[in-house]
């Protein structure tokens, strides 16, 4: 019988929304499902895990150097309890922590790492995107456990209605102390996050400042909406990094998305593919962006945004 | 101190790939190839760490077959002093790159091994975790700002969170994120002078490396498409057509 492993990604004793997701795709599997939490003390995020519809059991291992969840610190252990546990899939949420962390543990029990599965067509059968999503290959492992990270836009989140035990594990694994965490500098916001949020409202290039971008939260606010951007405006300095959505940002599904002042490349695209609504304002009507939007208003975003945030 | 530079060669980032039909893959033949764009940025980075004094030779180094020569030509034009090769025709995974970049660090004893954090064909985002795995050796991904100090790097990382900060002993393993730098332009008389500059060819044999069991693409298909959709003339029409989705 199959046994994943979803190791759970936590911050300030919470854990992340990616998980519920995670387990998710471990459902398609079948068989058991352990949520492994690595953490200095990982007692609230293990509750909160327990609760995960389908995961038949949290697993707890608290030990000091868990602090930062850094990847080189907790892939050793990963591994050893992936051993100990009989795990035949090890599953890590598509966020920068599940990145960086699964194909370290990858290596460490030598085997390859699917990246980004966005189906299980068998327990070791997937669809995962390549090519900035303009390619979706199918793709079969032989090697055990299967390693993966999970496309979080493709997967809804299980309920919070399960009950499953914590049970405290350890593991002998020598962790290296060559890695030390200095500090996060996180943009604390009120909006809803870029990630799970409903409704995204993303400025461009064209936004021309960071003063600007803010006739892009005064709309995202009337709509209770998380605010994204694209490359160029980030690159620009205009907003923070975390903001950027696409191929190699972040991968979005929300139920609306509006693109203002953004041109439409590949690259952003691949971010916003599976958003259930697109809408486009840009003053270019031949900007590609139209050919994937929904609804489409060419003009310029400095009169038609404020408007329509009044009107909403 | 050494740096080692792993560069790839992939469809360029500006080609909107064709899925063939049959299913086989993406039409790659014809099609213009570069140098993965974050591999630039990886490049640039070691040059300006040389240009501060931090590093004193580079190297780059593929693994791939013999179109990839142009790829370590364009890194030696970028200003690395030298190039690997290591030849091997077929697909090259991750883990398999990862244990032959392992074995040609190895030989080379770099302070700080630069790789792009994700090959814009494949996506995978792997092999510089993977390779630090293999050398049981720090890694910082997705570095958005390297400082070289001594025996340790300060890395800046692009998370989800904001920018996360990190410090490594070295040697470290370090993959690039979009704001670690702006690739410079090449230009004719460094593109002569690279010409000139020494290739030396390898293979996963010659390193005594063996392959990895490969994830096998069984197939490949076009993502379900967006179809165009309306193009509306006011915001008063634009608001009427989310009341009437009920998205508003
Ligand atoms: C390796 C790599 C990875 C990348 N990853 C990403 C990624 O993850 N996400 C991403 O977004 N990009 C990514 N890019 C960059 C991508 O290729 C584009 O360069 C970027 O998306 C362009 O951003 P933009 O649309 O804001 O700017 P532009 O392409 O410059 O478009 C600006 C748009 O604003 C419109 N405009 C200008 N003024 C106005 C106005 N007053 N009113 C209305 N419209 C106006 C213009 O008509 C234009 O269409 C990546 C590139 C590479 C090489
Ligand atoms: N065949 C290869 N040759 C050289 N470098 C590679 C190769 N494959 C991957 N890399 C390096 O690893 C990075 C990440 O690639 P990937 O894990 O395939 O997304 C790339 O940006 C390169 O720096």
């Amino acid at each position: 019988m199959s046994k994943t492993l979803v190791i759970a990604q936590h911050a300030d004793g919470k854990l992340n929304a990616g998980v519920a997701k995670a387990v998710a795709c471990a459902q398609k599997i079948g068989g058991d499902i352990e949520v492994l939490v690595l953490a200095k003390d990982g007692s609230s995020v293990a509750a909160e895990a327990a609760k995960l519809a389908g995961a038949t059991k949290v697993l707890q291992l608290d030990n000091a150097a868990n602090d930062h969840n850094l990847a080189a610190i907790v892939a050793p252990q990963i591994a050893d309890v992936a051993k100990s546990r009989g795990a035949t899939h090890v599953f890590g949420p598509g966020s920068t922590f599940g990145k960086d962390l699964m194909p370290r543990v990858a290596a460490l029990l030598g085997v390859p790492q699917v990246s980004d599965v966005m189906a299980v067509h068998a327990p070791n059968k997937f669809d995962r995107p390549t090519y900035a999503g303009n390619a979706i290959t199918t793709v079969e492992t032989s090697a055990s456990p299967v390693v993966a990270t999970v496309r979080l836009a493709s997967f809804q989140a299980v309920a919070a209605s399960g009950s499953a035990a914590v049970e405290k594990v350890s593991s002998g694994a020598t962790l290296p102390t060559h890695t030390t965490f200095v500090g996060l500098a996180a943009q604390k916001s009120e909006r809803p996050d870029l990630q799970s949020a409903g409704r995204v409202v993303s400025g461009g290039r064209a936004l021309a400042s960071s003063d600007n971008f803010k006739i892009i939260y005064a709309l995202a606010d009337k709509l209770g909406a998380a605010v994204g951007a694209s490359r160029a405006a980030v690159d620009s300095g205009y907003v923070p990094n975390d903001m950027q959505v696409g191929q190699t940002g972040k991968i979005i599904a929300p139920e609306l998305y509006f693109a203002i002042g953004i041109s439409g490349a590949i690259q952003h695209l691949a971010g916003i593919k599976d958003a259930r609504t697109i809408v486009a304002i840009n003053k270019d009507p031949e900007a590609p962006i139209f050919e994937i939007a929904d609804f489409g208003l060419v003009g310029d975003l400095f009169q038609i945004v404020p408007e329509l945030t009044s009107k909403l | 101190m050494k740096a080692l530079v792993a560069v790839k060669r992939v469809v360029d980032f500006n080609v909107r790939v064709q899925v063939k039909s049959d299913g086989s893959g993406v039409v790659t033949e014809g099609v213009k190839h570069s140098m993965n764009p974050f591999d630039e940025i990886a490049m640039e980075e070691a040059m300006r760490q040389k240009e501060k004094g931090k590093i004193t030779e580079i190297v780059a180094v593929t693994i791939g077959g013999a179109k990839c020569e142009e790829t370590l030509r364009t890194a030696l034009a970028f200003g690395a002093d030298r190039a690997i090769h290591v030849k091997e025709e077929g697909e090259v995974q991750p883990l398999t790159a990862a244990r032959a970049l392992a074995a040609v660090f190895k030989k080379e004893n770099p302070g700080v091994f630069l790789l792009g954090k994700q090959a814009i064909d494949d996506d995978n985002n792997q092999t510089p975790q993977m390779l630090a795995a293999l050398l049981d050796l720090p890694q910082a991904t997705f570095a958005s700002k390297v400082e070289i100090g001594d025996g340790k790097a300060k890395v800046t990382r692009e998370v989800d969170a904001g920018l996360e900060t990190l410090e490594v002993t070295l040697p470290a393993i370090v993959s690039t994120d979009l704001r670690l730098n702006e690739p410079r332009y090449l230009k004719l008389p460094d593109i002569m002078k690279a010409k000139k500059k020494p290739i030396d060819a390898t293979s996963l044999g010659d390193l005594g490396v063996q392959a990895a069991p490969p994830v096998k693409v069984v197939k490949t298909t076009a993502p379900a498409g967006r179809s165009k959709g309306q193009m509306l003339k006011t915001v008063d029409d634009l608001v009427a057509a989310l009341k009437t989705k009920g998205l508003v």
